[in-house]
């Protein structure tokens, strides 16, 4: 095989070889863009419809644009309430999440103990745990225990699907850290609260910013551990699923499109803004 | 061609060679303490629900007049014997749409990261962009792709390009599709990372050697990427396997994966132990599939990757 | 849109479309007329004017109401909703929770055998298998008749007493409706007129049936020549072969919920089973509603009280509210199905007649229409769901549940 190998840089140092080569990075190239068209088509459909004209109860075929929807945005009372129902166990369970995660992650990130490994394993159980059996085991526990599923049993379950990958999140970061300067402010007499609050706390940040953001992505994105434990508390992806039986109506079109830009928005100053910190 | 040399490049990987215990002298408990809080939760919420699922999953009885503990483990064996070729459905479907993923995430992850010049993290954001769209959505807006008189399929049915019953909604290509298309980025960022932090050097020195781009590229790029491959396989193949959204939405009568018996055993039946056996047997088969994957592939790297 | 002009009374819904609604085919008089009669089937839980009494003792109004329901079973505003809010001060909180009728009972059971409230006073279920359990398992609240006045006055003939709930024990109807085939004009060019068509191989991959499990049996016994009503163990083992030969040859498309409405709109499937009044409330306007000439089934989705319902008295009012005609008419404008209330006919057709365009056009049609205010003898043509027994009920289940799941 190796004999090969002196052959081939005369041939490729031609300009067929070049030529070749272009050819191979324009592929590439125009490969990568049609893939990302792939990828954006179906989002593009469901901006698309959500300014659709339509009449009736479909929303499939294009009748003309309008706005109307976005006027109408809350004119579906069950669709608002799933929507706040989801921001809001977003947040709190976000709120959760990332005090316990951060605690978590700082412990295993610099601290050497009995039973890390374990934690460790836990973590990484918790992380590629199929969603539909932890949905299961949920609830068979909820049933064995006859426990009323709802707005609560979700939060519960949202936290505990989010901590491993806070955790794991800002365990990265702090095994990053230079513990020199924390040692620092321990010399100049700050004490463990001080020394957290204003030297660790701040240099882990990114950590724990991104932590939150992937635990309230997670939250407001799941269906399946939902569904699961929802009882009769409907969050926006189990309304959507359940529209999809008679007909999604566009105003599910327009809260995704908004929910979508305002992603897009904060993901866009976020990355900015870290562009700058650099 | 077998043994390739080891790779040059720092790996910052946070191992145990990481500063442990230092300036810890009164905190021993600290340790602890931070993880209570989390360990109390993934053990009530975690790991409890768990073990009892793992003891209903053995009991016997009826939603009406309850169930009872009986070691009934007939309910693994008449799973398996009647669900069986569910379980096997769900593991092709994930090898597909694995293997799909791959494919398609590879040659886009290396061009952004070699030839994507300054706008890479750009094109890498426009890569990730769909999934700013909650998953339900995004199933069902593919769904509206791909109905039968949709934006693509109706203009070709309309020039008499498709055969007469010709459908693509409610196969299982239409449910591969779907798992492709939702897990992708699990795939993309992966093999990006590991693509991004080869040291171009490296491959540099391959060039300078004489190797041919087509070897430098099978000889030090790809084993180099290689990791990323396979915590993007970590990373997909469960969820995917597990998953029964895709197949509900885009499938047919002939398309249903071991998560839809899951969930109507538990919903539509309320027949418990038999839906808690048969979702152990799915994260036993998942789990002990990816633990003795890595184990082969001798590398802590791939654990450690699917943690990030 | 144009409801500006033209103010229709009592805020009718958007102008939407009603398309010849008709009872295809003109036999099927072979068919007993015992639709309506009362079978005895005998209640188990016999209630007593003591158990009445009993329940319902020291309960009290609340002012607040949560009522889970189906997909469109109420106006797109609300608008009944609204009207009895303001005419009680009751402040109802409406989920449309309901979409299958066993995972609906999946979710209660618990509760209900633990004595939990279910977080809803009012729910809507079809008079199947799984009312049947509520209803033996003594989940329900025992109704109070001497607050239901409307109820006795108004409700018709056949929605009184029913065989499923003798005396109307627990329940009261809200609607009924038939299971019959919907198409789309614009793929489908015959009538379709009969079950058979759901079989013929021309539309390989063009057929919707329904995964639940009665109604799925339903059809194949109709397909294979039987009553369901009257059918036997060995008709199901006959029907259960001819629904698994209809979907290993490819022709079913998929077996649907009540997204059956979603696919026929959108064309992936042409013909499909469906609900009567689905295809003219929430379908697309290509899509026609037959009830074919084997017969259809007819059900009825009942209201009925939890037994640890919070806000029971409430609840009880709403249900007496419902039975005025004033109240039902714009209801059943809406939704399309049979309405209990008979006397909301004249209503309606006095709306048609004050209407204009094609809102008049809807309501006429509405008004005459046999899908709606069925006369005897189209009722005669109709079905019931077998009543089944705890062990019939296993049995049934086990030769039809995998059909539409796929082994």
């Amino acid at each position: 095989m190796t004999t090969t190998t002196t052959r081939a840089p005369a041939a490729e140092a031609g300009p067929a070889g070049r030529r070749r080569r272009r050819f191979a990075g324009n592929g590439l190239r125009i490969y990568t863009f049609l893939l990302i068209g792939w990828l954006l088509l179906p989002i593009a459909v469901m901006i698309l419809f959500g300014f659709n004209d339509t009449h009736g109860k479909q929303n499939f075929r294009w009748e003309g644009f309008t706005l109307r929807w976005y006027a109408h945005l809350l004119d579906k009372e069950d669709l608002t309430t799933a929507v706040v129902n989801s921001l809001t166990i977003a947040l709190l369970s976000t709120a959760i999440t990332t005090v316990l995660g951060t605690l978590a992650g700082l412990a295993l990130g610099r601290y050497r103990f009995r039973g890390k490994g374990a934690t460790n394993l836990v973590l990484f159980m918790a992380i590629s745990c199929p969603e539909i059996v932890m949905g299961a085991s949920l609830l068979s526990m909820f049933v064995t225990f006859n426990l009323p599923r709802g707005y609560l049993t979700i939060l519960v379950a949202h936290v505990m699907f989010s901590i491993a990958f806070v955790a794991v999140t800002v365990r990265a970061r702090v095994v990053g850290l230079d513990p020199a300067v924390e040692e620092a402010a321990q010399d100049l007499g700050a004490g463990p609260f001080t020394r957290f609050r204003l030297v660790t706390l701040p240099m882990i940040m990114p950590g724990v910013l991104s932590g939150a953001l992937l635990a309230f992505v997670l939250s407001v994105d799941d269906f399946v551990i939902t569904n699961f434990t929802s009882g009769a508390t409907v969050t926006f992806p189990l309304w959507i699923y359940g529209s999809t039986r008679t007909g999604t109506p566009p105003q599910v079109n327009v809260m995704g499109t908004l929910i979508f830009a305002v992603g897009v928005v904060i993901a866009v100053l976020s990355a900015r803004r870290g562009l700058r910190r650099r | 061609m077998t043994a390739h040399e080891p790779p040059a490049t720092p790996d910052p990987s946070g191992g145990p060679g990481a500063a442990g215990g230092r300036g810890a002298g009164r905190g021993r408990l600290a340790p602890y303490l931070l993880v209570l809080p989390s360990g109390l939760w993934l053990l009530a919420f975690f790991a409890v629900p768990m073990v009892l699922m793992a003891s209903l999953s053995l009991q016997t009885g009826n939603l009406i007049d309850g169930f009872r503990q009986t070691f009934h483990w007939a309910n693994y064996s008449d799973g398996f014997s009647t669900y069986g070729d569910k379980f096997a459905r769900s593991l092709w479907y994930g090898l597909l749409a694995t293997g799909a993923c791959i494919v398609l995430a590879y040659p886009a992850a290396y061009w952004i990261a070699f030839r994507g010049g300054r706008n890479k993290s750009t094109y890498l954001f426009l890569l990730l962009l769909p999934y700013f769209v909650s998953f339900v959505l995004r199933t069902v807006s593919w769904k509206l792709v791909l109905t039968d008189n949709g934006p693509v399929l109706g203009p070709l049915r309309d020039h008499g390009l498709l055969p007469d019953g010709f459908h693509v909604l409610d196969t299982g290509w239409a449910v591969v599709s779907g798992l492709t298309y939702n897990f992708l980025p699990f795939m993309v960022l992966p093999i990006y990372v590991a693509l991004e932090r080869i040291d171009p050097r490296v491959v540099e020195a391959a060039r300078d050697l004489y190797a041919s781009r087509l070897q430098s590229f099978a000889r030090v790029i790809l084993p180099l990427s290689l990791p990323g491959v396979f915590a993007g396989v970590v990373m997909t193949y469960v969820p995917v396997s597990a998953d029964y959204v895709n197949a509900e939405v885009l499938g047919g009568p002939r398309n249903t994966m071991i998560g839809n018996v899951i969930q109507s055993e538990y919903f539509d039946n309320s027949a418990y132990p038999v839906a808690s056996a048969l979702s152990f047997s799915l994260m036993a088969i998942l789990l002990l599939g990816i633990f003795a994957y890595a184990r082969t592939l001798g590398t802590q790297d791939v654990l450690e990757a699917a943690r990030r | 849109m144009n409801d500006d002009h033209a103010a229709p009374p009592r805020g009718l819904p958007r102008p939407r479309r009603r398309d010849v609604l008709r009872m295809a085919g003109a036999a099927g008089a072979g068919l007993a007329l015992a639709a309506c009669g009362v079978e005895g089937r005998g209640g188990k839980e016999k209630v007593s004017s003591d158990d009445v009494r009993e329940y319902w003792r020291g309960k009290a109004r609340t002012g607040r109401l949560s009522w889970a329901n189906w997909p469109g079973y109420m106006e797109d505003d609300r608008a009944t909703l609204k009207a009895f809010e303001k005419a009680n001060g009751v402040k109802v909180t409406y989920k449309e929770v309901i979409q299958e009728s066993a995972p609906w009972f999946g979710k209660i059971q618990a509760p209900l055998a633990a004595g939990q409230s279910i977080g809803f006073d009012l729910m809507v279920m079809t008079n199947g298998i799984q009312l049947e359990k509520c209803r033996r398992l003594g989940y329900l609240a025992p109704l109070d008749h001497a607050r239901l006045k409307n109820f006795a006055a108004n409700a018709g003939p056949g929605f009184k007493n029913p065989s499923y709930d003798p005396g109307n024990a627990f329940t009261v109807p809200y609607v009924s409706g038939i299971t019959g085939i919907a198409y789309n004009t614009r793929y489908v060019k015959e009538e379709i007129t009969s079950i058979a068509q759901l079989f013929d191989r021309r539309y390989k991959g063009r057929v919707g049936m329904m995964s639940d499990s009665q109604e799925l049996g339903n059809f194949g016994m109709f397909a294979v020549g039987a009553d369901p009503e009257k059918s036997t163990p060995a008709d199901w083992e006959k029907a259960a072969a001819r629904l698994r030969r209809q979907r290993d040859d490819g022709i079913v498309r998929k077996y649907y919920t009540q997204d059956y409405i979603d696919a026929v709109s959108k064309g992936d499937v042409w013909l499909t089973m469906a609900w009567s009044g689905d295809a003219y409330s929430l379908a697309g306007p290509d899509v026609e509603f037959v009830v074919p000439k084997e017969g259809g089934t007819i059900w009825t989705d009942c209201m009925c009280i939890p037994k640890t319902a919070e806000n029971p008295v409430d609840a009880l009012a709403l249900m007496d509210w419902l039975y005025d005609p004033a109240n039902n008419a714009p209801l059943t404008e809406f939704i399309n199905y049979i309405t209990p209330v008979p006397a909301t006919r004249p209503i309606i057709a006095r709306d048609a007649a004050a209407a204009t365009g094609s809102e008049r056009k809807d309501l006429e049609r509405l008004s005459s229409s046999p899908l709606v205010f069925p006369s005897a003898a189209d009722l005669g043509r109709l079905r019931h769901y077998r009543s089944l027994t705890q062990d019939e009920e296993a049995r049934y289940q086990k030769i039809f549940e995998p059909i539409a799941k796929g082994s």
